[in-house]
């Protein structure tokens, strides 16, 4: 109730967003060279009044919440060399009233993160390439982007277990049978690094991302 | 076991089968539900406590402009402004409100309290209040602190502390509550007075509804964390000096649930009703709200 320590004016508009930014940027695993910007709903209009631009901006930089350079983040961008496009989006009556879509790029590469701030700083990440998903990035949680192959559920679940790692929610999405999959899995405890890379190691999985829980 | 903070009824019945001081519950609370370490919840209070001290200060150093420009150096006005109203200190708590305050519009650090639209209270309240005494020891204020975060818990429980859910009684009015108690408490009052308190508080709050012009948290917002300063300072003097509420303050918050569940909801944040649908609002939005948007067709985005 006293507390927490955030740059303001609102833990929705601003505090909210930086967090959407920097997951973005973890699932992005390094520092985009451009990123293209979409406020939707009620964002849309307020999101430069409530300096929503900046927090995000900051976020993709990976900034946190308390960081006093929010509100300069547009200069803090050059040094970063990271170029960036804002849109607003009305009436896109499917999505949460605040809703930001994040396309970041460095030379082939690109990565599509939706998210949505819930208030109080909380936040939900929907959606990664296509793929729907739903965490908070409250906890521990690992992305796995894998080939569809069977048996790989239990196979992740198994080292999960053997490194006495509790789930505590997992959503997996395929885009067609047999092809893609993504998991994404939050745990109450952490990882060991060499489970990490024995997952990563595996020919079957194409990508594992792992975020460590991001403080609001 | 800590209570769970359902009613002031309950927080004063552990206090007195148990014998403890009024913001112990709240600690162990905190211990119990977050799984902080005693510590840790001291040190986040002293942190909270810095960063409210250096809200005040920044306002009133660096320039406050808004983004919008609503916004603009109120709290430096107050200060220089020859005219004293009401004595020295009067004129402190509103510029030591504002400048918290507006720190808060212009994307400076702030802590919540209970949330950043009601930022500027806590830190107008508590830095004036060690200012005029300032035989008051820190860890008495960090323990007041405790005491405004047990009354925010209850109301929360019973009624809202977010205008979007509340109106702005919720919001404005839960800080003033918080600050009013925690003044009592570092003045040595008892329970009961700190219960007074908010009562008196929230009977004064009661009703204000939630009309930010163009959905900024900046007008009415700015100057109403400043009035509720003072409200705080008002209840904590009447309650201090043993004169009552008369409806208890459990009451008092279900009629302030009450009043929030039948606002309707253009007097909750939505920027539809009251002072944002004022004439002036609605051109003050064609300047600040990004007019280049897209429409999307129903469904699609
Ligand atoms: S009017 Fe609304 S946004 Fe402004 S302080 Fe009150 S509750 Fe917060």
């Amino acid at each position: 109730m006293i507390g927490p320590v955030m740059i303001g004016p609102s833990s929705s508009h601003t505090g909210g967003v930086v967090r959407i930014g920097k997951v973005a940027r973890m699932i992005f695993g390094e520092q985009p060279e451009s990123a293209s910007i979409t406020f939707y709903n009620s964002f849309a209009r307020t999101y430069e009044g409530h300096g929503s631009d900046r927090a995000i901006i900051a976020g993709l930089l990976g900034m946190n919440t308390d960081d006093e350079r929010i509100k300069q983040a547009f200069d803090e961008t050059q040094k970063a060399g990271m170029l960036y496009s804002m849109k607003a989006v009305m009436n896109a009556s499917a999505l949460h009233p605040n809703a930001i879509r994040v396309l970041m790029q460095k030379g082939e590469k690109k990565t599509e993160v939706l998210g949505i701030s819930r208030g109080g700083g909380l936040i939900s990440i929907l959606e990664i390439d296509g793929f729907a998903c739903n965490f908070s990035a409250q906890s521990k949680t690992m992305i796995i982007t894998a080939h569809d192959v069977k048996g790989s559920i239990a196979f992740i679940t198994n080292i999960l277990a053997s490194d006495d790692c509790n789930i505590a929610t997992m959503t997996v999405n395929r885009s067609g049978k047999n092809d893609i999959a993504k998991l994404v899995i939050e745990m109450d405890s952490g990882l060991k690094p060499i489970s990490l890379e024995y997952l990563k190691s595996l020919n079957w999985v194409i990508d594992v991302v792992y975020l460590e829980n991001v403080e609001i | 076991m800590s209570i769970l903070f359902n009613s002031f009824s309950e927080w004063k019945n552990h206090i007195e089968t148990h014998n403890v001081p009024v913001w112990q519950p709240v600690l162990e609370y905190e211990i119990e539900q977050k799984g902080r370490t005693e510590n840790e919840i001291w040190l986040k209070l002293d942190q909270a406590y810095a960063v409210m001290k250096d809200a005040v200060k920044t306002g009133l150093e660096k320039d406050m402009t808004s983004i919008s420009g609503m916004i603009n150096n109120g709290a430096k006005k107050v200060r220089d402004c020859k005219v004293s109203v009401l004595g020295e200190n009067f004129q402190k708590l509103l510029y030591y409100t504002l400048a918290a305050k507006e720190l808060n519009s212009c994307m400076g650090r702030i802590v919540a309290a209970p949330t950043a639209g009601a930022s500027g209270i806590m830190p107008g309240v508590l830095t004036t209040l060690s200012e005029i005494h300032p035989d008051i020891p820190k860890q008495k204020i960090l323990e007041g602190m405790l005491v405004s975060a047990g009354i925010a818990l209850i109301i929360e429980k019973r009624a809202s502390i977010s205008g979007a859910v509340g109106g702005c009684q919720a919001e404005t009015g839960t800080a003033a509550a918080m600050g009013a108690g925690a003044i009592v408490y570092c003045l040595g009052g008892d329970l009961g007075q700190i219960f007074e308190s908010v009562a008196i508080t929230i009977m004064n709050m009661l009703g204000l509804i939630c009309d930010p012009v163009a959905g900024l948290v900046e007008v009415p917002c700015v100057k109403r964390n400043a009035s509720a300063s003072v409200i705080a300072f008002a209840s904590a003097q009447i309650a201090l000096a043993g004169d009552s509420a008369v409806i208890p303050v459990d009451e008092v918050i279900d009629a302030m649930g009450e009043v929030g569940a039948s606002m309707e909801t253009q007097y909750k944040e939505t920027a539809l009703g009251g002072i944002a649908n004022t004439p002036t609002a609605r051109e003050i939005e064609k300047n600040v709200l990004v007019q280049v948007v897209e429409e999307v067709e129903e469904g699609e985005v």
